[in-house]
C-alpha cells in the first residue's frame, strides 16, 4: 500500500502506542497512555463512601474530572466527562461496591489528535492498577474517512482537521475465558464486536460508518493484545 | 395488565406498585409482548406536532412536542463584525438550557449536568451537517455579517431530548425571516423598519431578497435504547433512567449520516442493531419531514 499520510505512516497503521501503570504515588490506581504525541495521565481515587445525588445508591457510582492542559473546562470537555463516565461505567462491575463513589481524573498532557480514545484507555489501565472490579476492559481507537473515501486509522491532529469524517470507536475487548464456546456470540457476532461508545463528526454515508467500525475492529484487536500484555 | 394471573408475589401487588418498586421487570413484561406501558409499539415514535414563529419578538422560533418533551427555540439575530480568518462568513452560537421547571432532577441554583452536553452535541451536528451555509449569513464582506444566537429552552424533559431539540432547532432556522437592513451615510447596518415601508428611504436595503435562509439537506434525529435484543425507539424518561443504552442516530434528508452518537451504556451495540437503528431513523426522517412541511405550510396560509 503506498504512503500517503503526512508522517509516513500507512492507512492501517497506528501511531507508536505506550502505557505506563503506577506513575502517580499517592493515587489508588494511575496510568499513562500515549499514541504518538497525544499523551493523557489517569488516576483513580476511591471507591469512596456514598454516592453523589441523583446516582443510584445500589450502584457504584462514578465521576470524571477532565483538566484540559490550558484553561478552563468548556463545553467541550463536560461531553468528554459525561461520555468517559458512561463507557466506564459499562464495562465495570457496579454491583461489588454498592454505594461509593470512584473518582477518575483525566489530565490532558498533550493533544495532538485522537483524544478521547487515548482517555478512553488511558483510564481503563488506570482502573486496573486500582484494582477496581472490571467485566472486561475496553480499547479505543479513532478511524477516520478521508476525503477520498478511504479510511486512516489514529489520525493525528493536522490530518483529523482535512478529514471528511472521522469516529471515535471503544470496543470491549476480548475475554480469554474459560466460558464455553459460542456463549461470548451475539447474534453470531462475537462479543468484542459491539460498540460501547461511538462518537462521529462529520458527514458520511453509513456504507462508510461500516467501513470504519469493520476497520476499528481490527485495530483494536492488536490495542488490546497490547493493553493486555501492558497490564501482566 | 402487567401484574397478569400467576402465583407469584408480583401477581397480588397493585400494577403501579409493581412498576414502582420493580421497573425493569415491569417493563420487560411488556416488551415480551412487543408492547410500551404507554401503548406504542417498540419501534415507533411518540405523537410529535411543531408549532412554529412560537415567539414574536425573536427573528425565528419554533416550539415542537415529542410526547411530553417540549422544547422552545428562538433565534435572534445581531450584525457584527466577521473576523479576519473568514470574513465572508456569519456565525452561530448555539445554547441549550434546562431550566428547574423541566424536570425534578434540575435543581434551582445548580445547572443540570446534561445541559452543557446537549448544546456540545447539538452545535456539533448543526455545524458538521451543513445545514445551514454560513456564507449565507454575511452581509457586507468583510464589514458585517449576522450573528445568530440560537437559544433552546426545553420546558419539560421526557426523555429524548435531543430529538426535540435539534427538531425545534431546524424548526426554528425553516421559520427564520432575516429582518432588511441598510447601510447608513457613516457606513454602519441600520435596520429598515417595516411599518414606513422601504420607499421612503434613499438608501438602498443591503439585503433585498435574502429574507430566509436556504437550506439544504435538514438534520433529523432519533434516540433509541438497545436492551437485551428490544430496540425501543423514542424512551421516555422512565424508560431511559431504567434501560440505560442510548443511541442516537442523525441522518440528513439525503440519508447520510450526520452522527452516531453512544455515549458507553451496559449493552454493546453490534452491527445488526446499528442497521435497526439506522431503518428507523429513515422512517422517522419522513415523518418529521411530513411534519415540519406541514408547520410550514400552515405558517404561509396565516
Amino acid at each position: 500500500m503506498e504512503i500517503d499520510r503526512g508522517d509516513g505512516r500507512k492507512a492501517n497503521q497506528l501511531r507508536p502506542v505506550s502505557c505506563t501503570r503506577a506513575v502517580l504515588n499517592r493515587a489508588h490506581g494511575s496510568a499513562s497512555w500515549s499514541q504518538g504525541e497525544t499523551k493523557v495521565l489517569a488516576a483513580v481515587y476511591g471507591p469512596k463512601a456514598g454516592t453523589k445525588k441523583n446516582e443510584n445508591p445500589e450502584k457504584a457510582c462514578f465521576e470524571v474530572i477532565w483538566k484540559p492542559k490550558t484553561g478552563q473546562i468548556g463545553k467541550p470537555e463536560k461531553e468528554c466527562e459525561m461520555i468517559l463516565k458512561r463507557t466506564l461505567q459499562s464495562i465495570c462491575i457496579l454491583n461489588v461496591h454498592p454505594n461509593t463513589t470512584t473518582s477518575i481524573i483525566i489530565q490532558v498532557v498533550n493533544d495532538d489528535g485522537g483524544l478521547l480514545p487515548c482517555a478512553i484507555n488511558a483510564a481503563c489501565a488506570a482502573l486496573v492498577d486500582a484494582g477496581i472490579p472490571l467485566k472486561h476492559l475496553a480499547v479505543a481507537i479513532c478511524c477516520s474517512l478521508a476525503k477520498n473515501g478511504r479510511v486512516l486509522l489514529d489520525p493525528n491532529k493536522s490530518e483529523e482537521q482535512n478529514m471528511k469524517a472521522f469516529v471515535y470507536l471503544a470496543f470491549p475487548n476480548s475475554i480469554q475465558s474459560v466460558l464455553p464456546e459460542g456463549s461470548l456470540q451475539v447474534e453470531g457476532e462475537p462479543m468484542e464486536h459491539g460498540i460501547i461508545t461511538s462518537v462521529t463528526h462529520g458527514v458520511m454515508s453509513v456504507d462508510d460508518y461500516l467501513l470504519c467500525l469493520d476497520k476499528g475492529r481490527a485495530a483494536s484487536e492488536k490495542l488490546s493484545v497490547f493493553l493486555r500484555s501492558s497490564l501482566k | 395488565m402487567a401484574a397478569a394471573s400467576g402465583s407469584n408475589l408480583s401477581s397480588e401487588m397493585e400494577v403501579d406498585a409493581f412498576r414502582r418498586l420493580f421497573p425493569l421487570r415491569f417493563h420487560e413484561r411488556h416488551l415480551l409482548q412487543s408492547i410500551r406501558p404507554d401503548g406504542r409499539t417498540l419501534g415507533k415514535a411518540r405523537d410529535t406536532t411543531i408549532a412554529l414563529g412560537a415567539v414574536t419578538s425573536a427573528n425565528g422560533s419554533a416550539l415542537t412536542k415529542i410526547g411530553c418533551t417540549t422544547m422552545l427555540a428562538a433565534i435572534k439575530l445581531e450584525v457584527m463584525t466577521p473576523t479576519a480568518e473568514s470574513p465572508d462568513e456569519g456565525c452561530i452560537a448555539i445554547d441549550f438550557h434546562m431550566p428547574p421547571i423541566c424536570s425534578p432532577i434540575v435543581r434551582p441554583g445548580r445547572p443540570a449536568e446534561a445541559a452543557p452536553v446537549l448544546a456540545k452535541q447539538l452545535s456539533d451536528t448543526i455545524t458538521s451537517s451543513g445545514v445551514i451555509d454560513l456564507k449565507e449569513l454575511s452581509l457586507v464582506g468583510g464589514k458585517a455579517a449576522w450573528m445568530a444566537y440560537l437559544d433552546i429552552y426545553c420546558l419539560d424533559a421526557d426523555g429524548s431530548l435531543f430529538d426535540a431539540a435539534l427538531l425545534s432547532a431546524v424548526a426554528a432556522f425553516s421559520h427564520l425571516r432575516i429582518p432588511v437592513v441598510s447601510l447608513n451615510d457613516e457606513g454602519r447596518i441600520v435596520l429598515v423598519s417595516e411599518d414606513n415601508g422601504g420607499g421612503k428611504l434613499e438608501k438602498e436595503p443591503v439585503n433585498k431578497e435574502k429574507r430566509k435562509l436556504k437550506l439544504d439537506s435538514l438534520p433529523f434525529s432519533l434516540t433509541c435504547i438497545l436492551h437485551k435484543n428490544y430496540i425501543l425507539a423514542d424512551p421516555t424518561a422512565e424508560e431511559e433512567s431504567i434501560m440505560e443504552t442510548l443511541v442516537t442516530v442523525v441522518l440528513d434528508s439525503s440519508s447520510q449520516l450526520v452522527s452516531l452518537y453512544k455515549p458507553g451504556g451496559p449493552v454493546p451495540a453490534h452491527t445488526s442493531a446499528i442497521q435497526d437503528c439506522v431503518a428507523l431513523t429513515r422512517q422517522r426522517l419522513k415523518e418529521l419531514q411530513k411534519i415540519l412541511n406541514g408547520a410550514i405550510s400552515d405558517m404561509e396560509v396565516d
